[in-house]
């Protein structure tokens, strides 16, 4: 070993360090002392231990809404990334052309989600949205206010309005940093597209797509936003997702105690999953 | 520090946390370890198998909440057992 030994580099550490301390770990740890204990006011609180977790962890609502967080989050990963790499493969790669596509695809990762969400909630309806409008006079019964089926289609559709691009964008970068060679060597061997897809482009693909998952795993995980303004959670609770259900707790009924013990369930469960996601493609590549 | 609402257990609980980074950091500094394969599927570090063994105590505890009306002490005591041989065999 020949590392050269300098600790002062540690103290260029020191500012992040303290950012993060500042902005994660002590509100993270104030959330804590928060779930033990019944709080009413700045100096009346009681301890009661493992209660609120008890009470969360039996709470049918949040079963529902935990049950229609993963049924979200999963369809979402199913639609954009398999359309988010067909949008990439099918985009141009020089020429005007290309950037008027790059631009095109940013605009909806620029716009604001509560703007996303009233757009949609304006673009749907029935009475003056064109979306809403055209389905009713095509003949399909549709109304995202009144029907599930149709809040799930919408706030769906939106999310995939909104996030394909991202996962286009990666991947269309991933796709450029290919050598010219390996598709000159696809070419003498006559391999047929789908080949040069299965065997070049995807492998190579892999590094810009873990980061594409777990962003939007973690980001449709945390959605509140967009549904929010576009259906509030209805009709009923079946567009309720977990950050929703968390708000009413914690601000619209106060409970600060129980909605904090959700919250680090909520935080444990984000923090599973992203690690065996990370773990499981990480260590994909080192069995090879 | 009034306004972060401490309390006696989640202070220990945040004390038994540092006092644990901070002697795995010395012992890593002083002996660093090598990846390698125990009974989990993957090649961990030493610091791998205390970040996983710390979140499944985490869910161990949230199982016995959820499921049992046992004391927590039983979960606690599972779970330190199950830390150590994590970090021994892991």
């Amino acid at each position: 070993m020949n590392k050269t030994q300098n600790n002062k580099a540690w103290l260029l550490v020191l500012p992040v360090f303290l950012l993060v301390a500042f902005s994660a770990i002590i509100p993270l740890m104030t959330v804590v002392n928060y779930s033990v204990q019944d709080i009413f006011d700045q100096n009346s609180a009681y301890f009661v231990g493992a209660e609120w977790y008890r009470e969360v962890l039996l709470d049918p609502r949040l079963h529902d809404s935990l049950l229609r967080q993963f049924g979200f989050s999963g369809a979402v990963l199913l639609i954009e990334i398999p359309l988010g790499i067909l949008v990439a493969l099918m985009m141009p790669t020089r020429g005007v052309m290309a950037s008027l596509s790059l631009i095109l695809l940013a605009i909806p990762l620029l716009i604001p989600w509560n703007v996303v969400g009233t757009i949609w909630q304006i673009f749907g309806r029935a009475d003056i949205g064109l979306f809403g409008w055209a389905l009713n006079n095509l003949g399909v019964d549709y109304n995202y206010a009144a029907n599930p089926t149709d809040a799930w289609f919408t706030v769906l559709l939106m999310d995939v309005w909104h996030w394909t691009s991202l996962v286009a964008l990666l991947c269309y970068s991933g796709l450029r940093a290919i050598p010219e060679a390996f598709y000159q060597a696809a070419r003498i061997d006559r391999a047929s597209k789908w080949a040069i897809f299965r065997f070049i482009q995807l492998p190579r693909l892999k590094s810009v797509l873990i980061i594409g998952v777990l962003l939007r795993f973690m980001d449709s995980f945390m959605i509140y936003t967009e549904p929010f303004v576009l259906t509030g959670g209805g009709p009923g609770n079946s567009t309720t997702f977990l950050s929703q259900t968390l708000t009413q707790m914690a601000i619209g009924q106060f409970d600060l105690g129980p909605a904090a013990a959700f919250s680090l369930v909520y935080f444990l469960i984000v923090l599973l999953v992203s690690w065996l996601f990370f773990t499981t493609i990480t260590h994909l590549d080192n069995r090879k | 520090m009034n306004w972060m609402a401490w309390t006696l257990t989640t202070g220990v609980f945040f004390s038994v946390i540092a006092v644990m980074l901070i002697a795995m950091t010395v012992w890593e500094l002083r002996c660093p370890s090598t990846e390698r394969r125990g009974f989990l599927p993957i090649e961990t570090s030493r610091g791998d198998r205390l970040f996983i063994g710390l979140l499944s105590s985490a869910f161990i505890h949230l199982l016995f909440l959820g499921l049992t009306e046992l004391s927590l002490w039983i979960a606690l005591t599972i779970s330190v057992v199950w830390l150590a041989v994590v970090l021994r065999w892991g």
